[in-house]
């Protein structure tokens, strides 16, 4: 009886088929032709590396771009999507990977805007927050209608991102790398949510990149790359190393096992250190973490659990509140950020575009950005050009920087070249302590590669790394020690050995591991 | 002397020229909120409240009809604000260069119409002050407040109408959300470009008419440059009541009180230099606006232009 309140608001649906799709870019054929179809009652997965294509073809079965070739049909019958209200209308629901939420509207607001009213020209919160717990309670997504989006953790803003989509009669959802953002546990229960949508019949294309999320939930997989199809087989009959071939191409072998290097002194570390956040809230909260030469520690949380205070505690773009750092068993608290670099440390920030690289400057200019003031590469003021452009050709083949030129502008390269230019900058200097954040996310499975290959070898050389990343996968396969962040405060340092994804994820969400056996034992 | 302000009747006076001179920032920061509640600065006001009190005032001393002045003003608010439109939203040049291009069209234009159709400076009669019955005859109170004309009583109507709006109706939900995430908005099948014109103009309306509101209802006469800043300060009187209704009428009283002050003091006397009074409205302006820079941040689209991709 109470799925009364969503049979009424969604459209029937029962198969969506998209033939020879084409997209192109200037400069990018995004999509070249793809075929793709989803039944009532799967969820079919869209799977790729960044750039294969994923985004745009789901991006026009939305609306939001218009194909440049190719058909859509619905149910049997051939449609037009121009925007984003002619797939509502059709049934189509997206939910993007980032969040089209208003952070200052409530969720009712959220959910309301743009529909008619039942009361002309009045909204009519009341009767929209009704029909919000009815949805909500139908897939137990616990929401308070009348909450501003600003105060909802992640998981839940992407809860309200459904409900938005349910109440406008969706019966085909498109997820867009939905568990991107979110801890282990909160992946789990969006599969429950995903599981008993289909068997409602709901039809979900659920978008990632990571291969065993698209192994556990899926019935179906699609993989895409270089915006070609590269083949959809049911879940059951592939095997990830397939897929994995699939999406790079060319046989990749998983970096998982590493030779043991000895560690040497501490090189970095934090006492008692406390900071405030941008927001003024508490950033760091009386951390306690060393770093030892040799050796790689992984700092795994959710994102804005004081990743980035961390950071910039390090690297003394952020002053302490309280606390010491060291570097090098020197006191470096309070020290501006240029005299911290001088004594060795490099630091490959989270926003590389933003905090790490001027996009208007050329790989040159970026390359000598940290020492530009000094010999070699200037003398008495004067930048040495000569030199410069010795030293770039240099790093452009040392770091294999896949570039048409030395003189090319930061914005126009690649994502991955971006970050190898970056590790050209701060890697060369030989650095004894180097802070990595998010070093690789955004990368292609090549590009990630790359990047820890070269963290193996200034760990071989003997630098402490600190490798700040909300991918468990890749601080489970490279570091040596992990410590998770929560709200500012080490939860617990484990050594690689003995973690598990599963205490890691509870870890991140704030749980101790022991605590949650006890409740589960009730 | 200082103690001449503090009798009744020039209290009384200066509080009842304070609420009359209300008038102009209300309407024009009421319309400049909506603007930017939708993600659209807009500098302009003052050309647009030059431009409307000449229209006004120009009709006025031709027909003499007030109605008519007022429906004037507002078709040229209308065509200032669709041309502003047309400029940030369609072209999207940058807000803020655009806003003052608007406000030197206006000052210019309204300047040169002046010269060529009128010349000279000339008094008119404009909107007579309206007794409100029974409350208009309570001392003190009526004096002060329902003693006004028919401008000065919408100006303040507006206040709770625009909240109203802003808050309780689907238009106003609209508007809220395309100054904070105009791609979530367009997601959800709004057209964050009609939104946008839409405040723009009415905006452009209610600059307008608080120009008209100078020329025929409080002053009765048109001067080159009239306004002398204040549709700048309407625009500061927007970040001043962070973005709501009720915050603008808080700042548009204490400006307008200021300047009734000021004005009393000019007209008794009192021995502080008239330039020294004449400032303190815009020294005002200054602190209030440095201080008020800590408060919290407006609508996060604003001056940013919405393209969509694809």
């Amino acid at each position: 009886m109470e799925k009364t309140a969503t049979q009424n608001l969604r459209s029937a649906f029962e198969t969506l088929e998209m033939h020879n799709i084409t997209k192109r870019f200037p400069g990018v054929l995004a999509n070249d032709h793809v075929d793709f179809d989803v039944v009532s009652g799967e969820v079919h997965a869209l799977l790729g590396e960044n750039g294969a294509g994923k985004s745009t073809l789901m991006k026009i079965l939305y609306g939001m771009y218009r194909p440049d070739e190719g058909r859509i049909v619905l149910n049997g019958k051939e449609i037009s999507i121009p925007t984003p209200t002619a797939a509502i209308s059709h049934g189509i629901g997206m939910i993007h990977q980032h969040f089209m939420l208003v952070p200052t509207l409530t969720v009712a607001e959220n959910v309301a805007l743009g529909l008619p009213s039942s009361k002309g020209p009045l909204t009519d919160l009341d009767v929209v927050s009704e029909r919000i717990i009815d949805l909500a309670n139908t897939y137990h997504l616990k929401i308070d209608p009348s909450a501003f989006i600003w105060q909802l953790s992640v998981g839940q803003q992407q809860r309200v991102e459904i409900i938005k989509a349910l109440y406008r009669g969706a019966s085909l959802l498109l997820l867009d790398e939905p568990t991107a953002v979110l801890t282990p546990q909160e992946v789990d229960e969006l599969f429950v949510i995903m599981r008993q949508m289909t068997d409602d019949g709901y039809g979900l294309v659920f978008i990632s990149h990571k291969l065993h999320e698209v192994v556990e939930i899926s019935d179906r997989i699609t993989v895409l790359r270089d915006g070609r199809k590269i083949g959809t087989q049911p879940t059951c009959d592939v095997t990830t190393q397939t897929l994995a071939n699939w999406m790079v191409g060319h046989e990749i072998n998983f970096i998982t096992s590493q030779e043991k290097v000895d560690r040497g002194e501490c090189r970095i570390e934090l006492r008692d250190a406390c900071c405030s956040s941008d927001r003024g809230t508490e950033g760091l909260g009386d951390v306690n973490l060393k770093v030892y030469s040799g050796e790689i520690v992984g700092l795994a949380g959710v994102s804005g659990n004081g990743q980035l205070e961390l950071a910039e505690a390090i690297t003394g773009l952020r002053s302490l509140i309280s606390g010491k750092v060291f570097l090098d068993g020197q006191d470096i608290t309070g020290l501006p950020p240029g005299k911290i670099t001088e004594k060795g440390l490099a630091y490959v920030p989270e926003e590389r575009m933003k905090d790490g690289m001027i996009s208007a400057f050329n790989i040159s200019e970026n390359l000598v950005l940290r020492e530009h003031h000094r010999w070699p590469f200037s003398k008495r003021g004067f930048l040495r050009m000569p030199y410069i452009y010795e030293h770039t050709d240099r790093m452009i083949k040392q770091y294999r920087i896949k570039t048409p030129s030395r003189a090319t502008l930061a914005k126009n390269l690649s994502g991955g070249n971006i970050q190898k230019v970056l590790l050209a900058r701060e890697l060369s200097r030989s650095p004894r302590a180097i802070v990595a954040a998010q070093p690789t996310r955004g990368l292609d499975i090549g590009a990630t590669e790359y990047v820890h290959e070269q963290l193996l070898d200034q760990r071989k050389k003997g630098a402490a790394i600190l490798l700040i990343s909300e991918d468990l996968d890749e601080i489970l396969a490279i570091a040596d020690r992990i410590a998770v962040i929560y709200e500012g405060k080490i939860m617990d340092i484990l050594p690689r050995e003995t973690a598990t994804k599963e205490d890691l994820g509870l870890l991140m969400a704030g749980v101790h591991p022991g605590e949650e056996l006890e409740t589960g034992n009730c | 002397m200082i103690s001449d302000l503090f009798t009744a009747t020039v209290l009384i006076g200066i509080i009842s020229s304070g609420i009359r001179l209300a008038t102009p920032y209300l309407f024009a920061s009421i319309g400049e909120m909506f603007g930017q509640r939708s993600g659209v600065l807009n500098l302009g006001v003052e050309g647009q409240m030059l431009l409307g009190a000449f229209t006004a005032y120009y009709i006025v001393l031709r027909t003499g009809n007030l109605f008519l002045a007022i429906l004037g003003a507002i078709a040229v608010g209308a065509l200032m604000g669709l041309a502003m439109g047309f400029v940030t939203i369609q072209l999207q040049a940058t807000q803020g260069i655009a806003g003052i291009g608007f406000y030197l069209f206006g000052m210019g234009m309204s300047n040169l119409l002046f010269e060529k159709l009128i010349g000279v400076v000339e008094n008119i009669n404009g909107f007579p002050a309206v007794k409100i019955p029974l409350l208009g005859d309570i001392p003190v109170i009526g004096e002060i407040f329902f003693q006004q004309n028919l401008l000065v009583y919408l100006a303040f109507l507006l206040v709770p109408i625009a909240w109203f709006v802003l808050n309780k109706t689907t238009l106003g939900l609209k508007i809220r959300a395309v100054g904070e995430n105009p791609a979530a908005a367009d997601s959800l099948g709004v057209s964050v470009v009609r939104v946008r014109y839409f405040t723009v103009i009415l905006g452009g309306i209610l600059s307008s008419i608080a120009g008209a509101s100078l020329s025929v209802a409080l002053l009765n006469v048109f001067q080159q440059n009239m306004t002398a800043g204040q549709g700048f300060i309407a625009v500061a009187l927007v970040y001043f009541g962070s973005w709501r209704p009720f915050g603008i009428l808080a700042g548009a009283l204490l400006f307008s009180m200021v300047n009734a002050l000021q004005l009393w003091i000019q007209v008794l006397g009192i021995p502080i230099p008239s330039e020294l009074a004449v400032m303190m409205p815009y020294i005002l302006t200054i602190l209030v606006l440095t201080l008020s820079l800590s408060k919290g941040k407006g609508p996060s689209a604003l001056t940013k232009a919405f393209e969509r991709e694809g």
